[in-house]
């Protein structure tokens, strides 16, 4: 926990030290990797056109991607938290991830040529039906605990992976599949990742609405009382997660758990003042893909351990680390 | 002025509201009593908005509140629940800054911040207002959220059973703020209350509900009184004149 006495005016010169920060991880990241890159080698001018050419296809790109789905989806999943008034909610527990990749599978039976662009909007509109389905669960069937809620998105979640699979099988593209299913950044190249930037813009437009959010995150008496349309924000909540959601899903595949992790560390230092808050859980978002990202290239190198595995691992102890806490203090 | 008539909630094959029709005059405290059950805390969250009304309307300084827009409505007339369970992680600062919400949409301005200082000074949160409002006590949320009401300095203010939680003193001075609101700057207020006593010293005004309806309505010397209170509750009551104010004795 931060303590008290850090003025908003420190705490902005600690905003901009951690982009920094972030900003030389970023760069570090770019010179990890399969062929050798060297950083000196590039300032020296000794580079060969080997390299620059695998830095602008491959390395930066990569870097990019990691950094725009880990803000995309750790703001994702703070907006859920509070919409849905539970802190174990994200994409990857309340079936959004799930439905969106349903969507890229209906996309890649019906219409295979589509432009990346409406792929992703095809995944979104699933990805919104199937968190729209989730919340009107959770709206007719009151539960009494709360760690009940992610229990119930993971049980829809797992239902509508069932009929993924269920046609992946059908139709001969579990391969095609895997290649979403796992969050995975080594595929990510110039010209394949670009819509992660619409991700961004997303993201910046939740800036904008962060009070909206955070009253709506009072709950729907609280927002009627300040004359707040609690329906439209959560419609527009749930647009804003879709999308997100959709576009990592579309480029880079699944990557679970980011959406839990940095919102809740963010929340127990910072509260849930989402127009100071939001900044710290994009950064911190992005620092935490760069990082699994980078240690998954370098620890098992040549060969890669994917983001998507990374990530499940650290974000399963850290959601039983979640459940076992609320139980000893509900005890 | 606030009238409503005809207002009805219906929950499966039980109407919880029945019919009641009543109009409240501008300023001064109204107080609502009535067993558990009665009907209470739904009339007073259909008066501001927070439930439809099955039947009958509502109406605030004339205008319906089932047709007027959310941020008009919001800057007539406020509201604090019975419970309230506040997941998002607020100091109480800026949850008491959130009522200025309807004004500044989230630019606090230099008049906000004015009224944000006096709402948290006058019911004594200065010290708390770092604190999350996770960390503080029963008592201590219960004040943060009525700061956060005062906050909003609308016209016409709605309190389900604001004494929840809090100690002697601070029902008092609760209950004094309150006073003043509707004296000092013509505040309507509209509370439940549980406590008779506090119903009979500080309001002008009392309705009694009983099993969904409308059962009494009046002044406090008309309405605390042994046999209404007896009819009302169900269980034996003293009434004794003490200071110029009428005291129900019902402990014994
Ligand atoms: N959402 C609901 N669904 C079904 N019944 C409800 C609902 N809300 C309230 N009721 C019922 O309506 C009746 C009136 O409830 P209300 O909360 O208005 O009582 P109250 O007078 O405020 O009581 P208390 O003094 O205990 O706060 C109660 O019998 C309650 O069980
Ligand atoms: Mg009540």
């Amino acid at each position: 926990m931060l303590p008290l006495c850090i003025s908003h005016g420190d705490l902005v010169k600690l905003f901009v030290i951690a982009l920094l920060a972030t900003t030389a991880l970023a760069v570090a990241s770019l010179f990890v990797g399969v062929s050798e890159i060297s950083f000196f080698a590039l300032l020296s001018g000794e580079s060969n056109e080997k390299m620059l050419l695998v830095l602008g296809e491959s390395r930066i790109p990569r870097t990019a991607a990691l950094i725009l789905a880990g803000a995309g989806m750790a703001v994702a999943g703070t907006i859920m938290q509070l919409l849905s008034r539970n802190r174990f909610v994200e994409p990857s527990t309340a079936g959004t991830v799930e439905s969106a990749s349903l969507g890229m599978l209906a996309v890649l039976l019906l219409a295979p040529d589509l432009p990346v662009m409406m792929k992703m909007l095809v995944a979104a509109l699933f990805a919104l039906a199937g968190t729209a389905l989730f919340l009107g669960i959770l709206r007719r069937v009151p539960l009494r605990s709360p760690v009940l809620v992610p229990l119930v998105g993971l049980m829809l979640g797992g239902v509508i992976n069932a009929c993924t699979t269920f046609f992946a099988y059908r139709y001969d593209l579990m391969q095609a599949m895997g290649a979403w299913t796992s969050g995975d950044f080594s595929a990510v190249l110039r010209g394949r990742y670009e819509v992660l930037w619409l991700a961004l813009a997303l993201t910046a437009a939740a800036y904008f609405a962060a009070d909206r959010f955070t009253v709506a995150g009072m709950g729907k008496d609280f927002s009627t009382n300040l004359g707040l349309d609690y329906r439209k924000v959560v419609a527009l909540g749930l647009l804003i997660v879709s999308m997100v959601t959709a576009s990592v899903v579309v480029t880079a595949g699944i990557l679970p758990f980011i959406g839990l992790i940095v919102p809740n560390l963010v929340s127990m230092a910072m509260g849930d003042r989402l127009r100071h808050t939001l900044p710290w859980v994009a950064l911190s978002g992005a620092v935490l893909v760069l990082l699994c990202d980078t240690i998954g290239r370098v620890i098992n190198a040549p060969y890669e351990i994917p983001v998507g595995s990374m990530l499940g691992i650290i974000g399963s102890i850290f959601f039983l680390s979640m459940l076992l806490r609320r139980r000893s203090r509900a005890a | 002025m606030i009238e409503f008539s005809g207002v009805t909630k219906v929950y499966g094959s039980t109407t919880v509201v029945d019919d009641v029709t009543a109009q409240l005059p501008k300023g001064g405290i109204t107080s609502i009593i009535g067993p558990n059950g009665a009907g209470k805390s739904t009339l007073l969250s259909m008066i501001a908005r927070l439930i439809p009304c099955d039947r009958g309307t509502v109406l605030v300084d004339g205008l319906d509140v089932a047709r007027t827009s959310g941020e008009t409505l919001a800057r007539r007339l406020s509201i604090l629940r019975q419970d309230n369970h506040m997941t998002a992680r607020l100091t109480v600062h800026d949850l008491v800054a959130f009522g200025r919400y309807p004004y500044s949409r989230g630019r606090i301005t230099a008049d906000d911040q004015a009224h944000i200082g006096r709402a948290l000074g006058y019911l004594g949160l200065n010290d708390l207002g770092d604190r999350f409002l996770d960390e503080l006590s029963g008592g201590q949320r219960q004040r943060a959220f009525v700061a956060m009401v005062l906050c909003q300095d609308t016209d016409y203010m709605l309190f389900d059973e604001p004494l929840n939680n809090l100690d002697i003193r601070h029902a008092v001075g609760m209950m004094k703020l309150l006073g003043n609101a509707a004296r000092d700057f013509g505040k309507t207020v509209v509370v439940v209350l549980h406590d008779v006593n506090f119903a009979s010293c500080y309001s002008n005004h009392i309705i009694v509900m009983r099993d969904g309806k409308l059962f009494l309505q009046g002044s406090p010397r008309e309405i605390i009184r042994s046999e209404t209170l007896e009819q009302t509750y169900g269980c034996p009551f003293e009434v004794q004149e003490l200071g110029g104010n009428r005291i129900a004795v019902y402990y014994t």
